[in-house]
């Protein structure tokens, strides 16, 4: 269909408008400190029912083994590395764990419906917004914060920005892009019947960020 | 006149069910509310207006070149461009895709652009099982209906119109009219669907050509699912909804959830710039994004109806307008319904197709004023009103210029100019009016069917401000 792509082009340069304006430059600092981002983005997050804990840095296997256990959670899902390891080594008896280890294709059934909860980092978070940012990864494939009914991610409380401007800017987004890139804010929901809002339609029901420093 | 027929056959029959305006009603009402808590503070919500009105209208201003640079990139990073002058090519590119790839089973994530192709009853004569994953289209393709939303496609049914889809479709699943249930068993439905599927439709909110990036707004997951667990991706997309910068993403993604929704922002913001790597572990292992022109590069050509190609489809202009909360989406018998459609499907589609949509407007504004990228909707539909009867020649390709003139009509209004335009032959007219006033015929065809006809006054108006001692009125 080159000839399709050829005739676009074409038609779209036959008339080119005359003004050209410039887009002003999107700059709202905020201006919030440590503290406060830490605030917003755990009201916001919470506003859209997700979980919102803040615990210590060594604390987050011990959390998840009390609280996920009581909850009747037993079945992990695990990608590769810093986070994965620790919990593998500190995890209390009950859990059963599974490593995303092979390619989705092996074992697409049990992923979908073998597993309660999934334990992902976060690269980042979006005070504003209240919106955790994911790189998926060979490590931490794309389907380990959607498919399972509960998404456990960890951020760390220095990794806050304020909003999604700051953050492609500070981090040079820009210069590159991982093949998949998330905002995450709250888990799966609808409000196509009624515009009644449900939560849990298609992704994850519930979404806890453990907030570590 | 056929489709002006066809059209108030519709209009009348929507505005004779009381359900469906009472679901509308209701629906609209909640929305707006919703979008006003998102903007406290109008001084702020005018500049990202502006903003997000630049960012489109520039992106507009170097289309070709973003677009070959979106394709540079995005086949840099693996992505196969494709390029359909119409909606033909599109589906029929698609289908080979799909058929290359031997996929018998797609899952689609909403998309309007994949409404205007027809593509989900190309793929079905071809054998090919399509679902629709977004709770409110998997809703309308039960009922074998078209979205009455662009945003919203179920608007229109109530809760217990769901509920009796539902158990007609999946008589095993116990008969309930509770949403979260409902929702619950859709999720149960579609898992299967997601868990199984060859291949993943989608459309995309933005393209960006600096990284190559296809961009999906969704709260539900349908999407990522759609998007990430065949092993097929194909995205759908206008050539329009192309921007320059990831910088440019940030405004746009704000002002179109606060919008369209009242959300601060959706559940999920999807951006892939890649098919799955080597090493990773899931994602699909190709992905293609089809371009679609379908009439937009001719609109282009005229320097006031480019701005209808502004527009980020996030419904706001349709929430809020007083004659689409009467009618309901599937009155106006286009992809595109509301303000933003009857501005966009007569450039589409021609006026000598679809040009009595302009009538379907009160031109009160509301629509202008909310719009989150400032499209003067109330100007480009007057516009098409004046060419849909305008039969001078000018260069703007416009399908059906003038199709909707009618002698009488014209008539009328050449001698009211000839008339507006001489004083003498105003005053002579003014006074004949005024002192034969009794000869105002009583029936005036459609407007005296629910209003009175009206009946010039005694005295003119220049009269009565003489006798007030006006003397240079």
């Amino acid at each position: 269909m080159s000839d399709a792509r050829a005739n676009i082009l074409t038609r779209l340069r036959a008339n080119r408008p005359q003004t050209v304006p410039t887009p002003p430059v999107y700059a709202k600092p905020l201006g919030w400190d440590r503290a406060r981002r830490i605030d917003e983005f755990s009201t916001r997050m919470q506003a859209v029912r997700g979980e919102v804990h803040r615990v210590g840095d060594g604390d987050w296997v011990g959390w998840i083994n009390r609280e996920l256990l009581a909850r009747g959670l037993r079945r992990a899902l695990l990608g590769h590395g810093a986070i994965a390891d620790a919990f593998a080594a500190g995890a209390a008896d009950g859990f059963e764990i599974t490593r995303y280890d092979r390619p989705i294709e092996d074992w697409k059934n049990a992923l979908f419906h073998d597993v309660d909860f999934a334990i992902t980092g976060a690269r980042a978070a979006l005070a504003e917004s209240g919106s955790l940012v994911l790189w998926p990864s060979a490590q931490e494939p794309r389907l380990m914060s959607l498919v399972p009914p509960l998404h456990v991610a960890l951020l760390d409380a220095d990794q806050l920005f304020e909003n999604f401007a700051e953050l492609i800017d500070k981090q040079g987004w820009s210069g590159g892009m991982p093949t998949n890139a998330l905002l995450i804010s709250g888990p799966s929901k609808t409000a196509d019947i009624e515009q009644t809002l449900a939560y849990g339609i298609h992704g994850p029901k519930e979404l806890i960020t453990l907030i570590l420093g | 006149m056929n489709q002006a027929r066809a059209f108030h056959h519709r209009i009348d029959k929507a505005l004779h069910d009381d359900q469906l305006r009472r679901n509308f009603r209701s629906a609209l009402s909640g929305i707006q509310a919703k979008r006003e808590i998102q903007f406290p503070d109008d001084t702020q919500l005018q500049a990202l207006r502006e903003q997000a009105r630049a960012v489109r209208a520039s992106a507009l201003i170097h289309q070709p070149e973003l677009l070959e640079r979106l394709e540079a990139n995005l086949t840099a990073n693996g992505i196969q461009v494709h390029w359909a002058e119409d909606p033909e090519q599109a589906n029929a590119i698609i289908y080979g895709i799909l058929e290359a790839a031997k996929a018998r089973s797609v899952v689609k994530g909403k998309s309007m652009v994949s409404e205007e192709t027809g593509l989900n009853q190309y793929l079905e004569e071809r054998d090919i099982e399509v679902i629709e994953s977004d709770l409110g289209e998997f809703i309308i393709q039960l009922a074998h209906e078209p979205p009455s939303h662009i945003v919203a496609p179920a608007i229109h049914k109530n809760r217990r119109e769901v509920a009796e889809l539902f158990h007609r479709f999946y008589p095993d699943i116990p008969y309930t009219e509770d949403i979260d249930q409902l929702t619950q068993s859709a999720r149960l439905i579609l898992r299967e669907k997601f868990a199984g599927a060859d291949a993943g439709i989608s459309g995309v909110n933005f393209a960006v050509a600096e990284t190559g990036t296809l961009c999906l707004v969704e709260n539900e997951g349908n999407g990522r699912l759609s998007t990430t667990a065949p092993r097929l991706h194909i995205a759908i997309t206008g050539v329009e909804k192309v921007v320059e910068k990831l910088s440019d993403v940030p405004p746009l993604l704000e002002i179109l959830t606060k919008s369209a929704t009242g959300q601060p922002i959706t559940t999920y913001f999807n951006m892939i710039s890649k098919p799955r790597q080597p090493g990773e572990l899931d994602g699909p292992e190709a992905v293609h994004l089809v371009l679609l022109d379908n009439g937009r590069s001719r609109i282009r050509i005229d320097a006031e109806l480019l701005d209808t190609l502004r527009c980020i489809r996030c419904g706001t202009c349709i929430n809020y307008c007083p004659v689409y909360v009467q009618l309901g989406g599937h009155a106006y018998g286009t992809v595109y319904p509301g303000p933003i459609g009857i501005a966009l499907e007569p450039q589409r589609l021609g006026l000598d197709q679809v040009g009595t949509l302009t009538s379907a407007c009160t031109m009160c504004g509301a629509c202008a004023e909310v719009c989150p990228v400032k499209i003067p909707l109330p100007t480009l539909i007057n516009r098409l009103r004046a060419e849909a009867v305008n039969l001078q020649r000018t260069s703007t390709p416009l399908a059906g210029r003038g199709s909707l003139r009618k002698p009488g009509e014209a008539s009328i209004w050449k001698i009211w100019q000839r008339l507006y335009s001489s004083p003498g032959l105003y005053r002579l007219f003014s006074f004949a009016a005024t002192r034969m006033r009794w000869l105002t015929p009583v029936s005036l065809g459609g407007w005296t069917r629910y209003r009175s006809a009206p009946r010039p006054a005694a005295r003119t108006l220049h009269e009565l401000a003489r006798q007030e001692g006006f003397r240079h009125e």
